[in-house]
């Protein structure tokens, strides 16, 4: 009996977790093409920024695979699984058998079909190697385009900002965030960036990357310049299914689980960004491309390879942003749609801004600005189905608590019995 | 008290019915806290920067009550944290962040189901919460001290984990 899990990131960790919680013995086989000890991968921007080191970008400490019997095969790319021999081939030519697999191989950056994109000086920015080559260029006073502003490419924006670099951020759309921001969140944002000196043009797309070998600007769609040192592509992530693609292995956008995170090959399974599993808001399968789900997934599978019969079926997104100076955090859902009656309440004076998405007498998504404090109460509300319906008004309040909770509520929430 | 057999169950309740809202929870958890220990006067007189209280006490008056980390089985925030720097003590069952690592992206707040986690901007950005008094040693301040015994301690496996 032997576990291989193919990734080294959080579903990766929350496998090893969940298998330790049931298998204290048998071992344990963690492959990575990356070479590094499992780090968290937002903390990139930390590092680009200079507020964290290497050193401290650890996802669980420096004796995790030894302390939990986990043999690391670090900076080699598996390159194929034989599903009918139980094995994972590597790039140099190892092959690693199992008795329960996991994919955990996450997501890759979208190339943007833009002309040039393979030119020098045009980064990704998704993992540690991409910081990287980044903070290379990224120079005081140095000029910076950022293609998209998306969570990541707005992580990206504020590291630069704060070393320095002069940013341009473009966006096809109306406005930042496009995915949970409306127009009163966006511009609230916009003037955080405008404080910060970055620039943003949105509506507008890039046509060309400039330069002879290396970018020296971009070229938008409505004929203007922009002339910059480096550029940072964040057109988005989609699940990183190379590795199985033309297999027997079910794939849709992700490799498509069940809620005990198995594919449709026995023994094989799949978790976090690489996975489509069931999302609790949509009631369908989808890619829910965020940590707090990929440990969940990565967990819940890992206790089912060792035998237990666990089932994950409340994943939803919910995400925390901060970007400069501002708090912002969102949960399910995120755009109006049939049956949902939404609940704005923004607070010019304050800068605070809170919104509210209700279908039936069930809160199922909410977004915060700079007043987020409490956040879980609602997301809780969310995950549990709670009829809100008595407490409806009360959403919003600054010092909403339990405390608007009707008493049995409250009772069977948080007293004792 | 000996923290060493602290088993995971442990949890801090309260009792709305004998609660007054009169915050000397919150107090005793700042002296707690602060580099003078247990001491309210140099607590609140000589520290230009006061640390966080850690228990939340909800009011709408007459009806008041304190919550605080319950150090869950299954912790939400543990598994939402984006860094690892939040983590279940093993040994102890409590759930303690390393502040060190911690860099205030307040996904945990997002992610606990009580809402007892604090943004804390005293020195660096961290999320700040209860750790039973952990480092003191002592039976926690809040217990300790609240005049009613509106806060008590029970080993309980009634846990609000999914
Ligand atoms: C800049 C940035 C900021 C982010 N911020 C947040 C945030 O604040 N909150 C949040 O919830 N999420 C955030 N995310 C998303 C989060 O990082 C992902 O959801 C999470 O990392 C997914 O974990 P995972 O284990 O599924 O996969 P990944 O972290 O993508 O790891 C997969 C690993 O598998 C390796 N791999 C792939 N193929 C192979 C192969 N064939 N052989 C060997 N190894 C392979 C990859 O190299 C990689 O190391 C952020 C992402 C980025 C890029
Ligand atoms: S989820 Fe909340 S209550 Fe549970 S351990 Fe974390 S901070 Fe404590
Ligand atoms: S604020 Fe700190 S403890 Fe909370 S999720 Fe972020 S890094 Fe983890």
């Amino acid at each position: 009996m032997n576990y291989v899990i193919i990734g080294n990131s959080v579903a990766a960790v929350g496998a090893v977790e969940g298998i330790r919680k049931i298998d204290k013995v048998n071992p344990i086989v963690i492959i990575s093409d990356e070479p590094y000890h499992t780090y968290s991968r937002p903390l990139i921007s930390y590092y680009l920024a200079g507020k964290v080191t290497q050193d401290n970008m650890y996802y669980r400490g420096k004796d995790f695979y030894k302390a939990n019997n986990v043999e690391p095969i670090l900076g080699v790319k598996a390159q194929h699984i034989d599903f009918d021999k139980k094995e994972v081939v590597l790039e140099d030519g190892r092959k690693i058998s199992y008795t329960k697999l996991l994919i955990a191989t996450g997501s890759k950056p979208l190339t943007p079909p833009i002309e040039g994109v393979e030119k020098q000086n045009v980064f990704n920015f998704i993992k540690l190697d991409d910081a990287k080559a980044i903070e290379k260029v990224a120079t005081r006073d140095s000029k910076a385009v950022v293609i998209g502003a998306s969570f990541s490419g707005l992580k990206a924006v504020e590291a630069l900002v704060q070393r320095g670099v002069n940013v341009t951020v473009i966006d096809i759309m109306d406005r930042i965030m496009p995915r949970v921001f409306d127009e009163t969140a966006s511009s609230m944002a916009l003037k955080m960036l405008e404080k910060y000196e970055a620039k943003v043009l949105l509506k507008t797309s890039v046509e060309k990357i400039l330069g002879h070998q290396a970018a020296i600007g971009v070229l938008l769609k409505d004929g203007r310049e922009v002339p910059c040192d480096f550029i940072v592509l964040a057109a988005g992530v989609r699940c990183n299914t190379d590795l199985v693609k033309g297999t027997k292995l079910k794939i849709n956008r992700g490799i498509i689980v069940d809620t005990m995170m198995r594919t449709n090959i026995p023994d094989v399974y799949a978790a976090g960004d690489v996975a489509e599993g069931y999302n609790f808001i949509e009631e369908r399968n989808t890619e829910i491309p965020i940590i707090p789900n990929a440990y969940k997934q990565g967990e819940t599978a890992g206790q089912n390879m060792a035998g237990a019969q666990k089932i994950f079926d409340k994943g939803f997104i919910m995400n925390s942003m901060p970007l400069l100076d501002l708090s912002i955090v969102s949960a399910g859902v995120s755009a109006p749609g049939e049956g949902i009656t939404v609940k704005t309440i923004y607070n010019q004076e304050k800068n605070t801004y809170k919104k509210f998405y209700i279908r039936g007498n069930n809160l199922v998504g909410y977004l915060l600005i700079n007043d987020i404090d409490r956040a879980g109460i609602y997301t809780d509300l969310i995950r549990r189905k709670i009829d809100i319906s008595s407490f409806e008004h009360q959403l919003g309040r600054d010092d909403f608590g339990f405390i608007y909770l009707p008493k049995a509520l409250r009772s069977q929430l948080i007293l004792e019995g | 008290m000996d923290k060493s057999n602290i088993t995971a169950p442990k949890r801090i309740y309260a009792k709305e019915d004998v609660c007054i809202g009169c915050r000397l929870c919150e107090i005793h958890c700042i002296a707690a806290h602060s580099k003078y220990r247990h001491d309210l006067i140099k607590t609140f007189k000589k520290l230009p920067k006061r640390p966080l209280p850690r228990i939340v006490v909800e009011e709408d008056v007459p009806l008041s009550f304190g919550l605080q980390c319950r150090h869950c089985d299954e912790p939400e925030c543990v598994k939402a944290c984006i860094t690892g720097a939040m983590q279940k003590d093993p040994k102890t069952g409590l759930v303690i962040n390393d502040t060190e690592r911690c860099i205030g992206c307040w996904t945990c707040i997002l992610a606990c189901p009580y809402g007892v986690i604090r943004r804390d901007y005293t020195n660096k950005k961290v999320a700040s919460k209860c750790d039973f008094c952990l480092e003191s040693g002592l039976e926690p301040a809040c217990v300790k001290n609240c005049p009613n015994e509106a806060l008590y301690i029970k080993n309980t496996v009634k846990s609000h984990d999914l």
